[in-house]
């Protein structure tokens, strides 16, 4: 069963209206066809219309739609002879983050990723993607891993935070976040982040130090997410359209403020309604990002990496 | 110091409200014990309660008052756009900003200084918990970077004072790469081989704790600081628990081995001129030292590198 968002309202009641008629005429009843062609040219146009101005807040919604592809979706689907690896050598496993060698097109690599789950027991399994320490840690212990084996890094971010939890703030939450930042920062190696849902906070940026910052075209990265923003600036969560707006969060923003590097186009409707479409663009998207810094030395990649983030921030945008 | 500024004018006021002629600011309540204290005895002890040794906040200057040799000079930075996204909440960003920057006579958050202390060559950049709740905008990201080049440049160790709650909101994602662009700050002063020095200040959380404040060579905080990543409210909703005792304190973070050290304010000039000195003279022949009331045992080879 389809999962609509709120403001998709319009487009079920239509889309189940061809549903009813499609079954009428499965029962024999009379030939339909035409109606049920015009039905879905109408709800497909509706669609169109209504994915090409998401507010900024639907845009939240859509990131964190259910049945969006997920971080183990794109690993599935982009990469061969996955083989995920675990554990940071210190306190235990965390599931939030998926970490691994496989190979891209190819190409071997090291993958990362906070991976949100998409039903209920992996929703549990994985913390609902927020990473506790232990996480961040296995997460820099890939990147050192890949920096001295000469393997590219991908990684696919989709989380609404690291995780906030008396025994995380014990082990060094903080501590792990900024050293995964670092390990993102010095690695030796390509480096390519895609942001395929939720960009959150600390938690993203964890696994997004990367030479190129893509962005699914209604994934959003942001500093706190608009419910949170909204309770401290509104002090009314129900604000948080409003701040969703104020904070810049969209890929087209981000891109426009030189934050990111590329935008990836979504399938009519977004990911969730065509995933294999949408991991076939991301696919393309990365080999197009990566080839051109595949023959770049350590030196360079770092320090054409460094300048990138060093410019943040520094220069208005209109 | 004495017996009616000391503890009479304190309960007189409290008794019969202020009296006319002393006004009302001379006078600190303390937020810990509730004390009152007398301004020119709370300025004497460093702005640390004398009846609880509670640590208070202090601005940007002061701090670098107590810590460096009179004589610091303060760093022009480069300026970073204001109010890059335009941002507009139940007021305007930009007059948010103005207001803090006319209040504080600083452009941001973050104050950087170059100097010494106690002799010893020093880059500051100190916290302004004041502005704007010292949260991480592009002026601070700024400010770090230049505190870390000049570091660089004169050879010279780099400190940090955090004081922060966190992230600019209203900077959006701009105040959130600022957390790689600070972490490349810290990369650059260790790769010239400088030591690089956090001193963490109450309160120090979100994004700050979360780059380049973990990131030191060592790790100091002040007693009782409030450090951390999440805040305690949100823990609190999230996992439905009481939070423990101490939680997120400078002594908790210290237990959980997080910190180097809990250094009184009034300890803090001389341990980062032992540290500097230890890590920038190895070779300076040492007098066996007391200090904080412990006698600092020499290493086993102290005793003979010295006599080189
Ligand atoms: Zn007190």
């Amino acid at each position: 069963m389809r999962h609509f968002l709120e403001f998709e309202k319009p487009i079920a009641e239509l889309e189940g209206k061809i549903e009813e008629l499609r079954r009428t005429t499965d029962a024999g009843g009379i030939d339909v066809a035409d109606e049920v062609g015009k039905l879905r040219d109408k709800a497909q146009s509706l669609l169109r219309t209504t994915y090409a101005k998401l507010t900024p807040w639907q845009k939240t919604l859509v990131a964190r739609h259910p049945d969006r592809p997920k971080c183990l979706d794109y690993i599935r689907g982009l990469i061969s002879e996955w083989t995920p690896l675990a554990g940071d050598r210190a306190f235990g496993d965390d599931a939030a983050v998926v970490a691994g060698l496989g190979r891209f097109r190819g190409r071997s690599v090291a993958v990362l990723g906070t991976e949100k789950g998409n039903d209920t027991e992996s929703r549990v399994k994985h913390n609902f993607g927020m990473a506790k320490p232990e996480g961040y840690r296995k997460a820099r212990r890939i990147m050192e891993l890949a920096g001295r084996f000469g393997l590219p890094i991908l990684s696919f971010v989709d989380t609404a935070g690291a995780f906030p939890g008396i025994e995380a703030e014990a082990r060094g939450q903080a501590e792990a976040i900024a050293r995964s930042i670092e390990a993102g920062l010095d690695a030796p190696v390509p480096f390519i982040a895609t942001i395929i849902g939720e960009g959150g906070s600390g938690g993203a940026i964890a696994l997004a130090a990367a030479d190129r910052v893509l962005m699914l075209e209604h994934a959003i990265y942001s500093v706190i997410s608009p419910e949170g923003c909204a309770s401290i600036l509104w002090r009314d969560q129900a604000m948080a359209s409003t701040a969703a707006e104020a904070l810049k969060l969209t890929a087209e923003d981000l891109k426009r403020l030189a934050l990111i590097d590329a935008v990836i186009p979504e399938p009519m409707g977004g990911a969730h309604r065509d995933p294999e479409a949408m991991l076939a663009a991301v696919a393309r998207q990365i080999a197009d990002c990566l080839d051109p810094l595949l023959p770049l030395d350590p030196a360079t990649l770092r320090g054409r990496r460094r300048d990138k983030f060093l410019e943040m921030g520094r220069h208005a945008v209109a | 110091m004495n017996w009616i500024s000391e503890w009479a004018l304190p309960k007189i006021k409290t008794l019969f409200g202020a009296p006319r002629e002393v006004p009302e600011n001379l006078w600190h309540k303390c937020p810990s014990c509730e004390q009152m204290i007398f301004h020119r005895d709370l300025e004497r002890a460093l702005h640390v309660c004398p009846h609880c040794g509670h640590h208070m906040r202090v601005g940007a200057r002061t701090r670098l008052d107590y810590t460096m040799d009179p004589g610091w000079q303060k760093i022009e930075l480069p300026k970073a756009p204001a109010d890059p996204l335009r941002f507009r909440d139940q007021r305007r960003y930009s007059d948010r900003l103005k207001e803090a920057q006319l209040k504080a006579g600083q452009e941001d958050a973050v104050l950087v200084a170059h100097g010494a202390i106690e002799g010893n060559r020093a880059v500051c950049a100190a916290f302004d918990f004041s502005f704007l709740g010292g949260s991480m905008s592009a002026g601070v990201g700024e400010a770090l970077v230049t505190a870390a080049r000049l570091a660089v440049l004169q050879e010279a160790p780099l400190i940090v004072f955090t004081a922060s709650g966190g992230a600019r909101m209203q900077e959006g994602t701009i105040s959130l790469m600022q957390m790689p662009r600070s972490v490349i700050a810290t990369r650059m002063v260790k790769e010239a081989g400088l030591p690089y020095i956090v001193v963490m200040c109450d309160p120090t959380t979100g994004g700050v704790t979360a780059s380049f404040a973990m990131l030191g060579d060592f790790h100091i905080a002040e007693p009782g600081a409030l450090i951390g990543f999440a805040g305690a409210r949100v823990i609190e909703q999230t996992v439905r628990e009481k939070l423990p005792e101490g939680f997120q304190r400078a002594e908790y973070l210290l237990a959980h081995g997080i910190l180097d050290m809990v250094v009184k304010r009034g300890e803090m000039r001389a341990t980062l001129a032992r540290i500097i000195s230890l890590l920038r003279m190895p070779e300076a022949a040492a007098e066996p030292a007391v200090l904080g009331g412990t006698i600092a045992l020499p290493a086993p080879e102290a005793g003979a590198s010295a006599v080189q």
